[in-house]
């Protein structure tokens, strides 16, 4: 996915590097290669790749990630700011 | 056993007992000397049920049949599409029936699966189901299909369909610790946000792998001790992936098309005569073009050269093509229009090419949230002042050349 880069420094992403055990399950569900382990714990290399999907704070087994998920689609985001978050759906969007 | 959606039934294509043909009130075909089977019940007669079939339950057309288990009767499926499977496909991709593409939840198998054999967790959407069984060219293998209300897996997990729970749930429900001996799940790696493997370990005692992104690599993942390599890991956005999403977004658009041939017709036609048909219609079809090919640059051109169009916003993607495509219009239709009115058509069909691109975030796998709605709050006031200075200069024209 390097020929695709979204805004850059705008992703929510927050590893607490105290916290993180080295297990190694962000870096098997990231599907854009932001982590690394290095010497027993996640390192973020590629921040600006994060696409706030969340896999990676759901599958960490101590809380050591977090990220405010949600799906990055323009009808979705239109419905949250009319109806609220709780509401929104992307529709009959071409997306979900 | 999922009912078949693509059945005919009701037309006078089964014979059975004879001829039970119902349309009695055509008598100029039975008097019209054919061949006694073309009387009136068309072609001859289908080849009989198969012993599968139970009353009340249609049998899948994927289904070869039916083997035993500890847990009861699982069905196995074929391998390969036939020719409805991809039928059917073209339908859902060009947004035909495009919902309402389930297959039913539950244990199935391909191969000659047994104790030992992997289980692959899948959604109920027909197209991820389609993917994975055509995907398990050589392996035995057990899939477990979830019910995600037909929706595909990376949706599905960010619905919360696809979801720790409805593994648990199906799980259970399939008796699969009853099927297998191990005690090993593989997961599309897309569902790992709906679904926390820690989670699933302590509710069912399921370990949970992370298979590939896509279903093509799962051969390879099964064939290399359940293991990835890194491009497996991560999303593409080919050519090709952009291309089969067109269409559908194509198709969502034809409910907004007629307010906006109204619309433009009706602006087209105000000038100081107040309101001239013939006027409508030369200027309103000037503006349509320019409308088409603003969805057209934003709809097809934008997506499919999203790599190559300089920006990181759709937006300004989506504007860059419509000034394009614009271009195009004014050059076609030069010396029709004047200055003002190209001015016009241009900010028209940026404005639409803009705002159909900056939709296309929700269909890509590496837009952020944050990042979608960043460009949203400047892009929307840009393109909705757009389409006001556009209608005004196009209206400011038509009064210019007649007062
Ligand atoms: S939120 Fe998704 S894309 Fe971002 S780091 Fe986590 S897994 Fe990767
Ligand atoms: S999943 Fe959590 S604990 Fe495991 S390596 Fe990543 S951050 Fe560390």
């Amino acid at each position: 996915m390097d020929d695709f880069r979204y805004l850059p420094g705008v992703t929510t992403l927050k590893l607490d590097e105290k916290a993180c055990i080295g297990c190694g399950m962000c870096l098997a569900v990231c599907p854009h290669g932001v982590f690394v382990i290095n010497e027993r714990t996640a390192k973020v290399i590629d921040r600006d790749g994060c696409m706030e999907c969340g896999a990676c704070a759901t599958n960490c087994p101590v809380n050591a990630l977090s990220v405010d998920p949600g799906v990055g689609c323009a009808a979705y985001i239109i419905q949250s700011w009319i109806k609220g978050k709780e509401n929104a759906s992307c529709g009959d969007g071409g997306c979900c | 056993m999922a009912p078949l959606k693509d059945e005919e039934h009701g037309s006078c294509r089964t014979v059975k007992n004879g001829c039970e043909c119902e349309e009695k009130s055509n008598p100029q075909v039975i008097f019209s000397g054919q061949a006694a089977e073309d009387l009136c019940c068309g072609p001859p007669a289908e080849p009989r049920s198969s012993h599968l079939e139970k009353p009340g339950y249609q049998l899948c057309r994927f289904v070869e049949k039916f083997i035993e288990t500890p847990a009861g009767s699982v069905p196995r499926v074929k391998r390969t599409l036939d020719r409805s499977d991809i039928w059917e496909t073209i339908k859902v991709r060009s947004g035909i029936n495009r919902n309402q593409y389930k297959i039913t939840p539950g244990l199935y198998c391909v191969g000659a699966a047994d104790h030992h054999s992997p289980v692959l967790v899948s959604a109920n959407y027909k197209l991820s189901f389609d993917a994975l069984r055509q995907a398990l060219t050589h392996s035995h293998a057990w899939i477990l299909v979830l019910d995600t209300r037909g929706v595909n897996v990376w949706c599905a997990a960010g619905k919360g369909t696809f979801a720790t729970e409805e593994v648990v749930r199906q799980v259970r429900a399939s008796r699969l610790a009853d099927v297998v001996s191990h005690r090993t799940l593989i997961l599309p790696q897309l569902s790992a946000t709906g679904v926390a493997a820690h989670q699933v370990k302590k509710q069912c005692g399921f370990k949970v792998q992370w298979g590939p992104v896509r279903s093509e690599d799962i051969e390879f993942f099964i064939s290399h001790d359940n293991k990835c390599d890194a491009a497996m890991r991560k999303v593409t956005f080919t050519l090709w992936e952009r291309f089969v999403l067109i269409p559908v977004e194509i198709t969502l658009l034809y409910k907004y098309l007629l307010w906006f041939l109204l619309i433009a017709f009706i602006l087209s036609g105000i000038g100081s005569g107040i309101f001239s048909f013939s006027q409508a219609w030369h200027r309103g079809l000037i503006s349509v073009s320019a409308g088409i090919v603003g969805i057209v640059a934003g709809v097809v051109v934008a997506p499919l050269l999203l790599p190559w169009i300089p920006g990181k916003p759709f937006s300004v993607k989506g504007a860059l093509s419509g000034f394009l495509a614009g271009s195009a219009v004014a050059a076609i239709f030069w010396g029709r229009v004047n200055a003002l009115e190209v001015t016009a058509l241009m900010l028209f069909a940026m404005a639409v090419s803009s705002y159909l691109a900056m939709n296309f975030t929700g269909s890509t796998p590496f837009t952020s949230p944050s990042g979608v709605e960043k460009e949203m709050r400047l892009a929307i006031p840009a393109q909705a002042g757009a389409v006001l200075i556009s209608s005004a200069a196009w209206l400011w024209a038509a009064f210019g050349a007649q007062g």
